[in-house]
């Protein structure tokens, strides 16, 4: 059972969606390896899981556990900036306002 | 003819608004409505998908950025619509985009666009195969995702795939003003060709609602602003004014006044679908006019409808038997229907769209109504004068006769602002006013106006008692009663009008 588990919505097969798709691979591949799943969801191939979690932007990287609900929007400019998104510091520990 | 008339439209269902946009919505386009807080942008986007639903049997999505689904299907409940049937039924969608309150608000890292949105509309028109859809309201898009250029960008792109999907469109927008930019962002016309603007102005500490199709692109419509209202059961009902052909078709077809003598001073009776004002100051015999030609016309076998708001039923009827009238076994025999009602009770438009229907149910050939001043009292300039447009206009489209009463505000006479607003839309005024000679009081009444047809000029004298009016000889000798200022003549004065007049 993985301690990360990420659902990445896309819509199609967009330089965008490739850019998403691979920062975030790389980025669960670097801080948490072998620990990690990371769902990859085309809401133009299955437009019913979109309606479900109500997402309207893409790339939407929603995050499953160890903390349910969180959202985040958007490419990231570096990985750097998504770790902090996810409330965590850069040796991928959660940083401390997470834990308060 | 030419460009103009190239672009299809299809009909909304909303009362009125086909009309003032001449056909409807344009086809498979985005129309934008924008409109202040409580304008009622939503009960139209709601009710846009409700009537394609109900009246031709197409299905609905709609997008909904501010509300949740549950809050849309509880307002348009009380309006009468089961919206929550039509989505077992699968006519109507809901594309959820309301903020989730529950969940954690969402962190923006980057660059994105709305494909998500765009792909959950397009399955959810395929789904249900609607030919409408609803977006409301972009102002809730701004404000979450701040990011104005994405989102316009975005904007754009859902414009296109609703097109490219053929179903006609319509998104709503704030605006902060009623009378300045057309929306908040100021970024929406650039989405949408078509533009229609809700309204509620304050005015008179009154609230008008108006509806205005700003443009549209590459078709007609009616251009200004129209008033509406928005009653239960039927949503919105727009009233459109300009609708009115001022060319009726008239008729020669002359109809009792109820009185004998009234009929002679006007060239043998009212024209069949003429509207008469009647004017004079509390007292001098209004509401016995009323009452005799009520009775005219039901000796006639007409049916006679009357709007009563300056006196109750009990009243009226007492009034009448002291005039020898019985009202009674007239309205027993289905002849008469009485409606009276205190003029605070509702706004002028929802009282001309619930006097329309009465109208409408109770097809009379004959209506009356006791006064319009009690109407004027309550409402704005502009109101009272589109109220009394759209009356008339029903009566003249129905070819039915109507006496209107209005109070002079002065006991001998002078111009009542009833009057001036309104005398050019009836057919006839006949003036009743107080004469006062040497210490008494006496009545005159005349027959100001009958267009299409020779008149009495005279100002006759009338009395009144337990058999209603008599009318008699005209005035001699004074002058200035119209004016509110009875002046005997001088003998000398008389013949040196006279001489006038010779020869």
């Amino acid at each position: 059972m993985s301690a990360y588990i990420f659902d990445l919505y896309i819509a199609g097969h967009t330089s965008r969606s490739r850019q998403a798709a691979r920062s975030m691979e790389r980025l669960c591949e670097e801080r948490f390896p072998g620990d990690y799943s990371l769902n990859i969801i085309d809401v133009l191939e299955d437009p019913r899981a979109a309606e479900e979690e109500k997402i309207i932007a893409t790339p939407t990287l929603v995050q499953r556990a160890p903390r349910a609900g969180r959202r985040i929007i958007g490419v990231p400019p570096d990985s750097e900036t998504m770790l902090r998104a996810l409330g965590l510091d850069a040796l991928g520990w959660e940083s401390a306002n997470e834990r308060a | 003819m030419g460009k103009m008339s190239g672009l299809q439209k299809l009909r909304t269902g909303i009362s009125g608004l086909d009309s003032i946009s001449m056909g409807g919505l344009p086809r498979e386009r985005t129309t934008l409505v924008a409109g202040s807080a409580g304008s009622g942008k939503t009960i139209l986007a709601a009710q846009f998908l409700a009537e394609g639903i109900d009246q031709a049997g197409e299905g609905g999505v709609f997008v909904t950025f501010e509300e949740p689904p549950r809050a849309i299907r509880r307002n348009l409940a009380s309006l009468g619509w089961d919206i929550a049937e039509w989505e077992e039924q699968g006519k109507w969608i809901f594309v959820d985009a309301s903020a989730q309150v529950s969940e954690e608000a969402s962190l923006i890292v980057g660059n994105y666009d709305m494909g998500a949105l765009l792909a959950r509309i397009e399955n959810a028109v395929h789904t249900s195969g609607a030919a409408r859809v609803s977006l409301d309201s972009l102002g809730a898009v701004f404000t979450r995702f701040g990011d104005t250029e994405t989102v316009r960008n975005e904007l754009f792109r859902i414009t296109s795939v609703l097109r490219r999907l053929e179903v006609t469109s319509l998104m709503t927008a704030e605006r902060m003003e009623e009378y300045g930019q057309i929306s908040r962002e100021g970024v929406e016309e650039f989405v949408a060709d078509n533009v229609i603007i809700l309204r509620n102005v304050l005015e008179d500490e009154k609230r008008r609602r108006t509806v205005e199709i700003l443009k549209f692109r590459g078709t007609s419509h009616q251009k200004g602003e129209f008033p509406f209202t928005i009653l239960p059961e039927q949503g919105f009902v727009v009233i459109p004014l300009s609708e009115i052909d001022l060319e009726y078709e008239s008729t020669d077809l002359r109809i009792t006044s109820g009185s004998k003598e009234m009929d002679e001073m006007c060239g043998g009776g009212f024209y069949r679908d003429s509207i008469v004002l009647v004017s004079g100051a509390t007292g001098t015999g209004k509401t016995l006019m009323v009452t005799e030609f009520i009775a005219g016309g039901v000796k006639s076998k007409e049916r006679c409808l009357l709007f009563a708001f300056e006196e109750s039923r009990e009243q009226f009827f007492r009034n009448a038997t002291g005039w020898g009238v019985d009202l009674r076994p007239m309205e027993e025999a289905g002849y008469l229907k009485v409606v009276c009602e205190y003029p605070e009770v509702s706004s002028l438009e929802d009282r001309l769209i619930e006097m329309r229907r009465i109208l409408d149910e109770f097809k009379p050939q004959r209506v009356a109504i006791d006064s319009l001043s009690a109407l004027e009292r309550v409402s704005t300039k502009k109101s009272f004068r589109e109220f009394v447009l759209g009356i008339t206009s029903h009566l003249k489209q129905m070819e039915t006769a109507g006496l209107f009463t209005s109070t002079a505000p002065t006991l001998l006479g002078g111009e009542s602002v009833t009057e001036a607003h309104i005398s050019t839309l009836t057919d006839s005024i006949i003036l009743l006013r107080y004469v006062e000679i040497y210490g008494e009081m006496r009545r005159g009444l005349t027959v100001l106006k009958m267009r299409g047809s020779q008149h009495d000029k005279n100002i006759r004298e009338f009395t009144i008692d337990g058999r209603g009016m008599h009318i008699g000889k005209p005035f001699r000798n004074v002058g200035g009663i119209l004016a509110g200022n009875p002046v005997q003549l001088e003998t000398s004065e008389i013949s040196r009008l006279g001489s006038m007049f010779e020869g």
